[in-house]
């Protein structure tokens, strides 16, 4: 059946933002007039985890994987030229989305704009960080009253903003099957909404509205049939748990609203020029169902295994999207599966399963409990250890990595400048112009707008209206996420690696305990390596993995979990008597980091414990490393752990033995 | 503290025989040491972060503090996750906290080979030394042959008075934790059936009443007062003379278990026998590690191998 009228198109967006805000600014506008339709502001990961980027722990990572944000100046500088009012905006934000947004307000006020005008997301979806991305800052307690309190807030000041974005994504992204990706997007959703509805502010009868504004965000990986399945599944559990849970009548309300950003895990590092074919069927998975279909769509660059896509990279992904949209054919038509049997058979059964293990999650007291108590990451831990085998076992297959692997030197990679370099100077400027900023602001402003901040909280009030006035103020990030540190706290999530099970040995597995067995021999006791991660950076999967097979083939493993400085990093190595040190590092600030824990090595006269990185490291780079005496550096194409640990054992018996 | 987990044969000698000397001279002083405190309880009861509280708490009052944390090894590969260093993060950039994580290894309880003589050498070093570790049951009996103190940790809907008297955890510790008081009503309820099994069954210290405490890792509540009952445990066994008995009892067991995996019953009763063993290494009082070497050397004569 074709329409009456061709469809509109989904939101076209490109996750991006880098350096600075004036930089970032840059981009947006050039994404723009090249008929971007909204939007996707990646902040930095000081920005996200509530650090000025002058803290300690911000060091090696300002502006690079996203923009700086520290006050209100920088906000205005991000959006200068760009109308509010009339733009979509998406914020790759949670611990500190409530602070953003508030920014985000007060710039919007300041260009004259209205609130009740905004539209956009704020990502804000704080358990996905307990579970994989880690990027949290404060307990699950008050992380969930700051959502709430911005779900209650916006609903009425802020009518066209979607103030929390559910994230499958990074479940997929952690390792989670189909069934697990439904599941906890649906208890985490379900946990937001009774936290609001158990609010006094919030009547009844605003509840609908609510639900109304309460959107997904998704994954869409190569298994293309099985997401279309998928986003069908999830749309009709939405409606059924919305109308029977929460009792919402109008079914405008229910409708499953998701953006979404294609599988970034998938990419590969080796051929990379077969992602962008990837980036396209990942697409589709996700528009092709018009009864399902996407409303705002990111897709990554072809180059992200390798390091930061550039501008060119960029544009190349948002074509994509437009020849989707506007030279094929493909929003003519009325949906393509319905009463399709296939199709209606696997929604069924992904329904059926899902339900199943939501029901499992409730009862365990719902998606908080299910943190706290570690089973949600065990089961995603267990997942992703099982989907790694598959790979290094050959039963999935990836074209290039570990199936037709032979190649023609790539032609996109010529050249030492296939992905874009952070300007090195960006943190010093950065920081220059936030001291100029503290200096100049009004102190006594600030402090009254902290304590306005410190009151809301302890009256219960919502922060949100304490908040906007703080940015006005000129209060800085790492001022108002220090009001919260200092009231509830660090948090430190489960990690899940602790209780996953060992799978069955193989032969080679069964070869490399053999191998370490007698490495332990020689060294006394079992070989002992500490995994961390330092920096800021809390994409902990790989971290965990390696953790996880560093204990199946009979190592003793410290792991030390994320965000973690070089300092700390060399007390554990020399308390624990390791002998060996793996650091894993994704956000680009290796060089500062690695070179930090080195001379904190020697230092410590621990020069001799060999130290391996793994990361999103370009050559050049790792070249750099080698020479300043990593011993090894694993990038993505390195998917073969049990290699990795034979390289590891000799290692560290050579270092024994020297 | 890496000797001390060294198996090669030169090394185990050379490790009894730095325990030896921190004997001698810990033996010379007047007062008992460290305090050494065991904190056991089921998985999921939350031992690390009120570990973490509990830390933060003794540094504040001006103590340092060295921990000994021991995780399960994997039956199936000999590896083993060690994760609490993760959770206790009160330590990190101070250097009057020290951890040190260790493997049980082949060893089914709670413990390490290494976990007794790394708290000796720890005790001479910092002012309190906790070994924290998993388990319900078999490890507590084990753990408290080691410790002054024995800490059990309890989170709320643990079970009712039979469990806990089923799981044979009543027995041991002297003090009582109820975590996670935040939560209300069931921490409370939890804290009544422990306070209850206690009154039925007898103590192995009839002159001490093991406290019930309900405290929150999260919020903080009740960690001063965990403190304070750690303290006065410790203050009644000094008073007691107990402490000293306890010592002596655990060096014991340390010294003839050591012999004991090391030679095997065949090399035990070279020299008369578990229970000759037991008596020789109680009665190497102030020289136990002396002891220890002395009877290993003599072992290895009657098996026959160089000495």
């Amino acid at each position: 059946m074709t329409l009456p009228h061709r469809d509109a198109p989904w939101v076209f967006r490109t996750y991006s933002g880098h350096t600075s805000a004036r930089a970032s600014n840059e981009l947006y506008r050039a994404n723009l007039a090249k008929g971007q339709t909204g939007l996707s502001v990646a902040f930095d990961l000081p920005t996200q985890t509530g650090y000025d980027s002058d803290h300690a722990l911000a060091r090696g990572e300002v502006g690079k994987v996203g923009v700086p944000i520290c006050h209100i100046e920088d906000m205005q500088a991000l959006f200068e030229s760009i109308p509010l009012g009339r733009m979509n905006t998406s914020m790759t934000i949670n611990a500190t989305a409530a602070w953003l947004l508030s920014l985000y307000v007060a710039t919007a006020e300041r260009q004259g704009v209205d609130p009740r005008q905004l539209s956009g997301t704020t990502q804000n979806d704080i358990i996905k960080e307990y579970l994989s991305r880690g990027t949290y800052a404060f307990p699950p307690e008050p992380s969930m009253r700051l959502i709430s309190d911005m779900i209650a807030y916006s609903v009425d000041a802020m009518p066209k903003w979607n103030p929390i974005n559910i994230c499958s994504y990074h479940l997929q992204e952690a390792g989670a099957t189909t069934v697990q990706e439904i599941a906890y997007a649906m208890a985490n959703a379900i946990a937001v909404l009774d936290a609001v509805r158990a609010r006094p502010d919030v009547p009844a009868s605003a509840l609908s509205r609510v639900v109304g504004r309460i959107s997904f965000f998704l994954n869409a990986g190569i298994r293309f049939v099985e997401e279309m399945c998928k986003c069908r599944a999830m749309a009709e559990l939405w409606d059924e748990i919305t109308r029977d849970r929460y009792g919402v009548a109008d079914a405008r309300e229910r409708r499953f609203r998701y953006g979404v950003q294609v599988n970034s895990l998938g990419l590969t590092e080796s051929q990379p020029e077969n992602n962008i074919i990837r980036i396209v069927l990942e697409a589709l998975g996700v528009t092709l169902s018009r009864n399902a279909r996407c409303r705002a769509l990111q897709l990554p660059a072809w180059n992200e295994a390798l390091g930061l896509p550039r501008r060119w990279d960029q544009q190349w992904s948002l074509r994509i999207q437009q020849i989707l949209a506007y030279e094929t054919d493909l929003l003519e038509y009325a949906d393509l599966f319905d009463g399709s049997p296939v199709v209606a058979e696997r929604v069924t059964e992904l329904k059926r399963a899902a339900r199943e293990e939501l029901e499992r999650v409730l009862a365990m007291g719902g998606a908080v409990a299910a943190v706290e108590n570690a089973y949600m990451k065990r089961r995603l831990v267990e997942s992703q250890t099982a989907r790694l085998r598959a790979i290094e076992h050959g039963e999935i297959q990836v074209v290039g990595l570990n199936c037709f692997t032979e190649s023609e030197p790539s032609a996109l990679t010529e050249g030492a400048h296939s992905i874009l370099r952070v300007d090195e100077f960006a943190e010093r400027d950065q920081i220059e112009r936030l001291r100029a900023f503290r200096a100049k602001r009004g102190e006594a402003d600030v402090q009254a707008a902290l304590q306005g901040l410190r009151d809301a909280i302890a009256n219960g009030a919502n922060v949100m209206p304490a908040s906007i006035r703080a940015a006005h103020a000129g209060v800085t990030t790492g001022e108002w996420a220090g009001v919260f540190r200092t009231l509830y706290g660090e948090y430190r999530a489960p990690t899940g690696v602790a209780v996953s099970a060992a799978p069955a040995a193989d032969h080679t597995l069964a070869e490399l305990r053999k191998t370490v067995k007698q490495l332990g021999d020689q060294l006394g006791r079992p070989p002992k390596i500490l995994v961390g991660k330092p920096g800021l950076d809390g994409h902990s999967n790989g971290a965990e993995q390696i953790a996880v097979r560093a204990r199946d083939v009979g190592m003793e493993v410290v792991y030390e979990g994320i965000r973690l400085t070089p300092e700390e990093i060399v007390q554990s190595a020399r308390d624990e008597g390791v002998h060996v040190i793996g650091l894993s590092i994704l956000s680009g600030s290796h060089g500062v980091l690695v070179m930090d824990v080195l001379e904190g090595l020697r230092r410590a006269g621990l020069e001799r414990v060999p130290v391996v990185v793994g990361g999103i490291i370009p050559d050049d780079d790792a070249a750099k490393l080698a020479e300043a005496g990593v011993k090894r550096v694993y990038t993505p194409k390195d998917f073969d752990l049990n290699r990795i640990f034979g390289e590891i054992a000799s290692l560290v018996s050579e270092a024994a033995a020297a | 503290m890496n000797l001390l987990d060294d198996r090669r044969p030169g090394r185990r000698e050379a490790a009894l025989g730095l325990l030896a000397t921190l004997e001698r001279a810990a033996a010379a002083q007047t007062n008992a040491g460290a305090a050494r405190i065991g904190i056991t309880g089921a998985p999921g009861a939350g031992k690390s972060t009120l570990l973490d509280a509990l830390v933060r708490r003794l540094r504040a009052r001006g103590q340092t503090v060295g921990i000994v944390a021991v995780d399960p090894s994997s039956r199936v590969s000999g590896g083993a996750l060690l994760g609490d260093r993760a959770r206790v993060r009160s330590g990190a950039r101070d250097r009057g906290v020290f951890f040190r994580s260790m493997a049980a290894r082949e060893r089914l309880g709670g413990l390490a080979d290494a976990t007794w003589p790394s708290m000796a050498v720890l005790s001479a070093v910092f002012d309190v030394v906790f070994v924290e570790t998993v388990g319900v049951g078999q490890s507590e009996a084990e753990v408290t042959e080691l410790v002054d103190t024995l800490l059990f940790v309890a989170q709320p809907g643990a079970g009712d008075v039979l469990q806990f008297m089923k799981a044979g955890i009543l027995e041991h510790p002297d003090v009582f934790a109820v975590n996670k008081a935040d939560v209300g009503a069931a921490a409370e309820r939890t804290a009544g059936e422990l306070a209850a099994g206690l009154s039925l069954g007898a103590q192995a210290d009839a002159d001490w009443r093991p406290p019930v405490l309900l405290v929150s890792a999260r919020d903080g509540r009740g960690i001063d007062e965990l403190a304070d009952a750690l303290a006065a445990h410790r203050a009644h066994l000094v008073a007691s003379g107990e402490l000293a008995e306890r010592r002596r009892r655990a060096r014991t067991a340390y010294v003839s278990d050591t012999l004991e995996r090391r030679y095997g019953s065949f090399g035990v009763e070279r020299i008369g026998g578990r229970e000759a063993l037991r008596a020789r290494a109680d009665a190497g009082h102030g020289a136990g590690f002396e002891t220890a070497l002395a009877i290993g050397r003599e072992i290895e004569a009657a098996l026959g191998k160089p000495a």
